[in-house]
């Protein structure tokens, strides 16, 4: 941080105009949540009421009474913890082994895994909707916890592994030496050293998950769809009901949202794969 | 100490993800050709027959491909620029000494972190109404006539909450740069007598340029395939107005059931999306021996 300004006054116009371009940037997510204590008379008024209206909370009980949000809810948070934790379990032995043990071809191994990423869900989208169709895994939670799993598979590789390279290895050496076995060394030793990078790549991975919304849209219906297909049935004419439409869409979101401030930092670490510090 | 067992036991461990996602790239990329080659439509089964590059051809004449991909190029071009400039502009406002900086920052990253169809639903309905938006307030308490986005102008209101989306991205990663520029450097420069522009054009700009390039790649790769807000707002019109490639195959495959057709259109999304990762790869392959 720079200290630009020479008098407070500076600082202080300033700050008003970055609190003014700020809260415009925000403004949708503002707008969404103060129209979710709306009636839907107050929601559809014309002006616009900021903050003088009757505050209610029905659409919120209304929302949890009469529609399946609690079932959406818990598929989103079944999909994207699932996934997250079969991820991790595959990711943290991909890159430990990669960190610790790396062969030449360990640098080709991690950028061919990128490259994975790189290709475009609808390329795929044909086969992996017939794979699914003729294995009966259409709206099953299983079969989408898969898809997730793998296409986020090379971040969380690639996140783990530039974490544990700042591990010394001189520690897990030092380890061996006392006689730990290999479950040891990574159970006892590697792990607590690495849980910030750990929790950090779960949470990247559970937001990435929790709004992901091209395979979730095309691969379930009912039994499996989460809060991203919950929020789309709502663009239906007879959904139209901006207070409740509001209250849904910050149910949906809320909780991510917290969980996105929270790890802002990795996010920069994982998106761009390191290159970018 | 890298020694045989640990070796050994390294190749053991690295092996089930590198074939999970081997499996996961090659069946499906795989069975894709495959169909692309295939007059193959779901409503006809057991009609397959193979066809070579027809499939190919029609996707390639017909306009809807030449609609689509001026829209995508148009969509993803657009959301560049803005996020890109706008977030160099965001990113050199949020590293001044701000009061609440850190709950400022936490206000424009935010966007990031919420889901494309509820992003798509309250710029639609909650903003761009042309009746009780709150767009057409504003036009109104200008004296002006209220825009319907979603008819006059539908490409342009996609654009506009797909880059709202990923503004804070391009903001985030162009900010951590910021961060990691050399006061000294500057300094020196403005006792040498550089001025705020000088100093942004010949040293703030060049130390951004890697970290620009890095947004601008991969941005493009998650710009070329917008799915979910086409999905509920428009739903690729009216006409062909904001069908994009990534749409246009899905509308081949799971609405019209024409399994070779969309086949062909997906692997042309995926050569124009490898066209940009070898370069994002190239980019970040040199990082990694730094």
């Amino acid at each position: 941080m720079e200290n630009n300004f020479k008098s407070p006054i500076g600082k202080i116009a300033y700050s008003v105009f970055a609190w003014i371009v700020g809260l415009a940037i925000f403004f949708p997510i503002l707008w969404m949540a103060l129209t979710s204590f709306k009636s839907e008379i107050d929601a559809v008024n014309m002006p616009p009421l900021f903050f003088d209206f009757n505050w209610t909370l029905e659409n919120y009980t209304g929302i949890l009474e009469q529609s399946n949000y609690f079932k959406f809810a818990m598929n989103s948070i079944i999909l994207s913890f699932g996934s997250t934790i079969i991820g991790l379990v595959f990711a943290v032995t991909c890159a430990w082994a990669m960190a610790f043990n790396p062969t030449k071809r360990t640098k080709d191994t991690l950028l061919w895994m990128l490259s994975t990423k790189m290709m475009p869900p609808v390329g795929v989208l044909v086969p992996i909707y017939l794979v699914f169709r003729d294995w009966g895994l259409l709206d099953s939670r299983f079969g989408l916890i898969m898809v997730l799993f793998l296409m986020n598979l090379p971040i969380m590789v690639w996140m783990l592994y530039t974490y544990f390279k700042e591990i010394p290895k001189d520690i897990l050496e030092a380890a061996r030496m006392d006689g730990a076995t290999l479950p040891k060394e990574i159970f006892f030793v590697l792990l607590p050293m690495a849980v910030p990078g750990i929790a950090s790549t779960m949470l990247l991975n559970i937001i990435l998950a929790w709004n992901e919304a091209f395979w979730t849209l095309n691969l379930t219906t009912s039994d499996a769809a989460p809060l991203t297909a919950f929020i789309a049935s709502y663009s239906s004419p007879e959904g139209l009901f901006w207070a409740k439409l509001s209250a849904a869409s910050t149910l949906a979101v809320a909780p991510i949202l917290v969980v996105g401030w929270f790890s802002q930092k990795q996010l920069v670490r994982g998106l761009t794969f390191g290159a970018v510090k | 100490m890298s020694t045989r067992a640990s070796t050994l036991a390294g190749r053991i461990m690295s092996a089930p993800s590198i074939i999970a996602l081997f499996l996961w790239m090659i069946v499906p990329l795989g069975m894709t050709i495959y169909f692309s080659f295939l007059r193959y439509n779901l409503l006809s089964p057991g009609m397959e027959e193979w066809i070579g590059f027809v499939n190919y051809k029609f996707f390639l004449t017909d306009h809807a491909f030449f609609a689509s991909l001026a829209n995508t190029l148009i969509l993803v071009g657009s959301v560049l620029v803005i996020t890109v400039i706008g977030g160099i502009l965001i990113g050199l406002m949020l590293d001044q000494a701000i009061f609440g900086r850190g709950i400022l920052r936490i206000l424009v990253i935010s966007p990031f972190f919420i889901m494309p169809t509820v992003n798509a639903l309250v710029w639609k309905n909650l903003l761009m109404n042309p009746v009780s938006g709150f767009f057409a307030w504003i036009s109104m308490s200008l004296g002006l006539e209220p825009i319907d986005w979603f008819t006059k102008a539908p490409l342009t209101a996609i654009i506009i909450m797909v880059a709202w989306q990923w503004l804070p991205f391009a903001t985030l990663i162009l900010l951590t740069a910021l961060q990691s520029l050399d006061r000294d450097q500057k300094e020196a420069a403005q006792m040498d007598g550089a001025g705020p522009i000088a100093i942004f054009f010949y040293i703030t700009l060049p130390h951004l340029s890697r970290a620009i390039t890095v947004v601008i790649l991969i941005e493009t790769i998650f710009l070329l395939t917008v799915f979910a807000e086409i999905f509920v707002t428009t739903g690729g019109g009216p006409g062909l107005a904001t069908t994009n490639i990534a749409f246009l195959v899905y509308t081949q495959a799971l609405l019209q059931y024409d399994v070779g057709g969309a086949s062909a259109g997906g692997i042309v999304a995926v050569i124009l999306a490898n066209i940009v990762a070898i370069f994002l790869v190239r980019l970040i392959g040199k990082n990694l021996d730094a």
